[in-house]
């Protein structure tokens, strides 16, 4: 074996303790990890670039869409994600700072960095779990016509959007419920939606103001809104109801943007939730003394890594899902 | 394990007594970033949004620009690559650039060409 030797250690190369870059066996492991985890999230950012140059001129308007904040009522595009990239960074610094702590040995300090970092992650997900919850609820509804475009309400002269609640008339009507003896065995009933076709086409018929808001993009970078008569014509197509989004219909728009929605921000939540689990390990194990006993506190930098990684991957995904 | 850090950011323009000071540094200017990053989000300057530089708004690429600043000062300061040896750092963070440049390259130019086909050739779109 000495002949494969080249570094200047004295020790049998494969029997460890060589440290080739100068990073242990276990951070030179993590990163190779998150070179590839990395590679996995760029494919998936560039097949939602992909999607969004192939439908340029009818893709949704994120500040349009993300327009929520917890326990507050009206419009603010942009201030719940906002503070979600601030909690993420946040729990950035107590990790590194938990990690430098570890350096000096400082086993309390890093008990107490470790907990915040658990603590922001906490919140991280479950600010997550709520934006996905009002993305799927959705806010106006909307109908969708015959060739899976999506027309919207608006105010003809304030612009804003109308919800269909607010005009759709009641227009009492026979259901026959989809039963395998009265129809074709093998399709399913479909959702339910709160209004039917029909009466949100009497409403908007009723409601002279109202006017229809297109899926196109203008030159100024918004969304046509047509004409009352264009609106009208236009209305004539629609075939179904849509409240909310999944990922076969969506009222926000383009039915694309939903699934890179669910996929993106849903696999780098499962990152921040394995993150959370993984630091929760850790964090036991330093209560324990675990690397008190064991000299030093690299674990701690290796989840550390795995961490700031699932930070890095939210600064890109907040850009191109969210600002862009 | 490397224990001592290189305290100074910006090329030495901002210099840390301690690792722990530079870390606040380091948040002080990433929630900055984030700031200037919403407000522009909210607001959209006309100037920016009507500009066009490369076939892209001028927005656009300030955003994409800031993303590039805070993913190095998380990678370099958060993630220690700047107190790792370069090879080390080289391998971790030019073979993903080489890589993700190319599929992007080829992803983008082919939307657009669909893109294209959909507006100006015979494929009918508007059902």
């Amino acid at each position: 074996m000495d002949t494969t030797v080249t570094t200047e250690i004295k020790e049998n190369a494969w029997g460890g303790g060589n440290r080739p870059l100068g990073a242990s066996y276990g951070k030179l492991m993590m990163w190779f990890f998150l070179v590839s985890d990395a590679l996995t999230f760029s494919g998936f950012l560039a097949a939602y670039g992909f999607s969004r140059f192939k439908f340029m001129e009818t893709w949704p308007i994120a500040d349009e869409v993300f327009t929520h904040v917890p326990f507050f009522h009206g419009n603010y595009p942009m201030i719940y994600v906002a503070f979600m990239t601030f909690i993420l960074i946040m729990s950035s610094v107590t990790m590194v700072l938990a990690v430098d702590a570890g350096h000096k040995m400082k086993k309390n300090a890093v008990i107490w960095y470790m907990f915040a970092t658990i603590i922001g992650g906490a919140i991280f997900v479950g600010s997550q779990a709520w934006e996905w919850a009002t993305f799927i609820r959705g806010d106006y509804g909307a109908v969708e016509t015959k060739g899976g475009r999506i027309l919207q309400f608006v105010d003809a002269e304030t612009g804003n959007r109308v919800a269909l609640a607010d005009f759709a008339k009641t227009i009492p009507s026979e259901r026959v419920a989809h039963k395998e003896n009265n129809g074709i065995w093998f399709y399913g009933e479909g959702t339910r939606t709160s209004f039917t076709v029909n009466e949100v086409i009497e409403g908007f018929k009723a409601n002279p103001s109202l006017a229809i808001k297109t899926e196109t993009i203008n030159e100024e970078g918004e969304k046509v809104v047509l004409s009352r008569q264009e609106s009208l014509s236009k209305l004539a197509d629609a075939s179904q109801v849509v409240e909310g989004a999944n990922l076969i219909h969506n009222e926000y728009g383009s039915r694309l943007f939903a699934d890179f929605f669910f996929f993106i921000t849903g696999f780098h939540g499962f990152h921040v939730f394995s993150g959370v689990v993984i630091n929760l390990i850790i964090f036991f194990n330093v209560v324990l003394g675990t690397y008190e006993r064991r000299g030093h506190y690299e674990m701690v930098e290796k989840v550390g890594l795995y961490w700031h990684f699932v930070d890095l991957v939210w600064v890109f995904v907040f850009t191109f899902f969210y600002l862009v | 394990m490397a224990h001592e850090h290189k305290l100074e950011i910006f090329r030495g323009l901002w210099k840390f007594k301690s690792n722990t000071q530079k870390i606040w540094g380091v948040l002080a200017f990433l929630t900055l970033v984030t700031a200037v990053e919403v407000v522009l989000g909210i607001y959209k300057p006309a100037v920016l949004t009507g500009t066009y530089v490369l076939g892209m708004k001028l927005l656009n690429w300030i955003f994409i620009i800031l993303t590039l600043v805070k993913a190095y000062y998380i990678s370099w300061d958060f993630m220690h690559l700047r107190d790792e040896k370069s090879a080390l750092r080289r391998a971790i963070v030019w073979t993903p650039i080489f890589l993700v440049l190319y599929l992007v390259f080829i992803l983008l130019v082919e939307a657009n060409y669909i893109f294209e086909i959909y507006k100006d050739g015979f494929v009918k779109w508007n059902f």
